[in-house]
């Protein structure tokens, strides 16, 4: 992680001393992706133990449609791609390149409303609830809550593209647009494991 | 350092005073605003306690019947944990660490201000099952299936998953903080190892919070989707696992425990020092020991699970056992540190000598239960509510009354009065010990826990009235604590900047602090910076020899490990 100008000169007006190294607002930023990176491993610890312990074959109940493995890979690409175009604004920014920076970002804004709007209608087609048994319960627990965060990710998108908007960034000050950068890169690298471990480890 | 004057300088708009305190987002009022909360949830869950030791007095149902007593166990459990040990440790740790670190406020102020106001709503959320057909009645632990709609209908168990949800938010966004705060926000000389060991406890509390408790937001949310959506994840009939719930209890359950103990240790590893007027015996075996615990608290959660008959007892119990090699070399800092000193026996001095005593019981019985034969026997009985008293209440919430005692005077500028608190600490303490020693006796005789009622012909009745009056006498105890504060604010003594001539930062300036904090900041060469300004290095010496040091080598000359 470089040291970040605008960081470094907001973080000595405001607290006079020890404002070297990452801004803190990123640290912060950092310690909370900590703890969720805790919060998703309790619920893949639910998922694989629900695999281990349930009788049965591993997978969607009886009567229902299989996992639509092409969907959710075309969504998976969809994401990962999502992740390089933020960090595309990213660079730009930091370059001073504010015009790039809307682009980029209404980009990835675009790509995480596409991919929710994909994850909804797979909902809508498997043909079973999270009510029917411990498969269903993990699949729409875990699937659910990292869509959740990927809208939190989008809100955080959209504030980014309205300050970008304003023009309220520069190269020097933009400590928002990294955290959600990271934020954004973190909700993906989070896919990649429930994609892997879902849909692919079966 | 250098202070700049702003010209013109800037002036506060007026305002009401409880607009003031609602809207603050000041670490000190966010921690006087912790503190006071935490003890109005320690009386509301102490009342519970009253209610709990009086059924239990002799046998026979008197005065409520099991499933209010139910309700009255959980509601004492969750609350005095989750709202009053650790929020009032938090607002000790709020107000004092930036001062420790001789910062002018947390990293995230507006933040602080969020952590504390999710509290109140909180805890007013699992108490308010009371008001819509029963709270909670699970236990503090909430095991499945108990917890499952089948058998605990209501919307209290709902209430309880939510306002626990809530209150684990604020501690997260509460670790977040003190983590960038420790980190980012020291000042200049301030180095990791001269922080005061009370941050370094700190550090190491938020770290197991920020990455336990996600872990139970995630239980609470499994069992959430359990109890209204259908789910199944504790269901065994659908291919659930009830065992999945306790494993994810305790991942987050025994961490939680230190978190509890650490910062209530750092607090007494402030005052031993300041009141034998030597610095802390092997500061860095301390923070050492610190990060030890922090580390093995991660394997060692099964322990509680032991009668599941799912776990590997040898692994576990070894872990568990191992902790006590770190507990241990503290219990040596804190006996080598009053050792040939010079003793004040002040009132919060008691309470540091009541934390070490009374949880050194409580961990010799904490290694007794990691023997897998003595657990089997003893577990779920009151050998184990005596063991977590121990810690809990005689280790925390002893560190949290020397906290009020020692840091009274900075926060409002006046001294506690010291009789009426050595009054306070002596019913205290025996009231504790004949509250909870005698449990150890009904557990090994098979007195379970969480039972309402008992036979008359088990011969538990002459052990628990003995507890019953224990309990009361530290309700009794509180009364000169609440007429001391009241005292205090009408005419107490007033206190200065340093009243105890301590060793850390928070002495150095006003009592109470200006909103800034500081105006100005001593070199800081040592973790006792104050200290050196008002005595000089010549004099700081409590041996002879010490003397004959070095004096430019004050990092490393205070323990001797060099």
């Amino acid at each position: 992680m470089q040291a970040h100008p605008a960081g470094e000169h907001a973080a000595q007006v405001a607290i006079a001393h020890g404002g070297s190294g990452m801004p803190t607002a990123l640290v912060g930023m950092l310690l909370f992706i900590a703890s969720e990176v805790m919060f998703f491993a309790g619920l893949f610890a639910t998922y694989f133990n629900a695999r281990a312990t349930s009788p049965g074959e591993w997978g969607p109940p009886a009567g229902a449609h299989e996992l639509d493995l092409p969907l959710a890979a075309v969504l998976t690409a969809i994401l990962v791609a999502s992740s390089f175009t933020m960090q595309f604004g990213v660079w730009a920014i930091r370059r001073g390149d504010i015009g790039k920076l809307r682009l980029w970002t209404a980009i990835t804004l675009g790509l995480g409303v596409l991919f929710l709007s994909g994850q909804l209608y797979d909902y809508s087609v498997l043909g079973f609830g999270i009510g029917d048994g411990v498969f269903g319960t993990v699949f729409y627990t875990l699937t659910g809550f990292h869509g959740a965060h990927v809208f939190g990710g989008a809100v955080g998108l959209t504030i980014v593209l309205a300050r970008a908007w304003r023009g309220q960034f520069s190269a020097r000050n933009h400590v928002a647009v990294e955290a959600v950068s990271m934020y954004w890169h973190f909700v993906d690298v989070v896919w990649i494991g429930v994609f892997s471990v879902i849909y692919l480890l079966r | 350092m250098a202070t700049t004057t702003l010209e013109p300088r800037t002036v506060a708009y007026r305002r009401s005073w409880v607009l003031d305190w609602l809207t603050t987002v000041d670490h000190k009022k966010i921690g006087v605003l912790y503190i006071v909360n935490s003890f109005m949830f320690f009386f509301a869950a102490g009342i519970l306690a009253l209610v709990i030791r009086s059924e239990l007095a002799v046998p026979g149902l008197q005065f409520v019947d099991e499933s209010t007593y139910n309700q009255a166990f959980t509601m004492h459990g969750t609350i005095m944990l989750f709202l009053f040990i650790i929020p009032a440790l938090s607002g000790f740790a709020n107000y004092i660490v930036p001062l420790m670190l001789g910062a002018p406020d947390m990293a995230f102020p507006r933040i602080n201000a969020l952590s504390f106001w999710l509290l109140p709503l909180g805890g007013g959320l699992i108490f308010s099952g009371y008001l819509f057909g029963g709270a909670a009645a699970e236990g503090w632990t909430g095991y499945a299936p108990l917890t499952s709609s089948q058998y605990s209908e209501g919307v209290g168990t709902d209430l309880w998953i939510i306002g626990l949800t809530l209150v684990g938010v604020a501690s997260i966004l509460g670790a977040v903080n003190f983590i960038a705060t420790i980190f980012k926000m020291r000042a200049p000389g301030m180095t990791l190892f001269r922080m005061p060991i009370f941050v370094w406890t700190v550090l190491v509390t938020a770290v197991l919070i920020l990455l336990a408790t996600p872990v139970l937001a995630a239980g609470l949310i499994a069992l959430f989707i359990d109890r209204n959506y259908g789910g199944s994840f504790f269901d065994p009939s659908v291919g659930g696992n009830p065992v999945l719930w306790q494993h994810i209890f305790w991942f987050f359950g025994h961490p939680e425990v230190y978190i509890v103990i650490l910062p209530a240790m750092g607090v007494v590893s402030e005052i031993l020092p300041v009141f034998s007027r030597k610095p802390l015996f092997g500061y860095k075996a301390f923070v050492f020991a610190t990060i030890a615990i922090g580390l093995l608290s991660w394997s060692v959660w099964a322990h509680h699970m032991f009668t599941t008959g799912s776990v590997f007892l040898p692994f576990f119990s070894f872990m568990t056992a191992l902790i006590a090699i770190p507990t241990g070399i503290k219990m040596f800092n804190w006996l080598a540190t009053l050792w040939r000193g010079k003793l004040m026996l002040t009132t919060p001095m008691l309470f540091a000598l009541g934390f070490i005593s009374m949880f050194l019981i409580g961990g010799i019985s904490g290694v007794m239960l990691a023997s897998p034969p003595i657990d089997f026997h003893l577990q779920d009985t009151y050998f184990v509510v005596a063991h977590l008293h121990y810690v809990f209440f005689g280790g925390s919430v002893f560190g949290v009354f020397a906290a009020t005692y020692y840091w009274f005077p900075k926060m409002t500028g006046r001294k506690l009065n010291e009789p009426l608190g050595k009054v306070h600490f002596w019913i205290h303490f025996i009231g504790f010990n004949l509250a909870f020693f005698p449990m150890h006796q009904l557990g090994l005789s098979g007195m379970p826990r969480r039972v309402a009622d008992y036979s008359p012909d088990a011969g538990w009745t002459i052990l628990n009235v003995a507890s019953t009056i224990g309990a009361f006498m530290i309700a009794v105890s509180v009364i000169p604590l609440l007429i001391n504060v009241v005292a205090t604010f009408i005419n107490g003594e007033p206190a200065g900047n340093d009243p105890w001539e301590g060793n850390t930062l928070e002495w150095a300036t006003t009592s109470p602090p200006p909103p800034y904090n500081f105006d100005s900041l001593p070199p800081i060469h040592s973790e006792r910076p104050l200290f050196f300004l008002t005595h000089g290095h010549g004099h700081a010496a409590a041996r002879p020899e010490d003397l004959e040091e070095d004096p430019g080598d004050d990092v490393e000359r205070r323990d001797g490990l060099v």
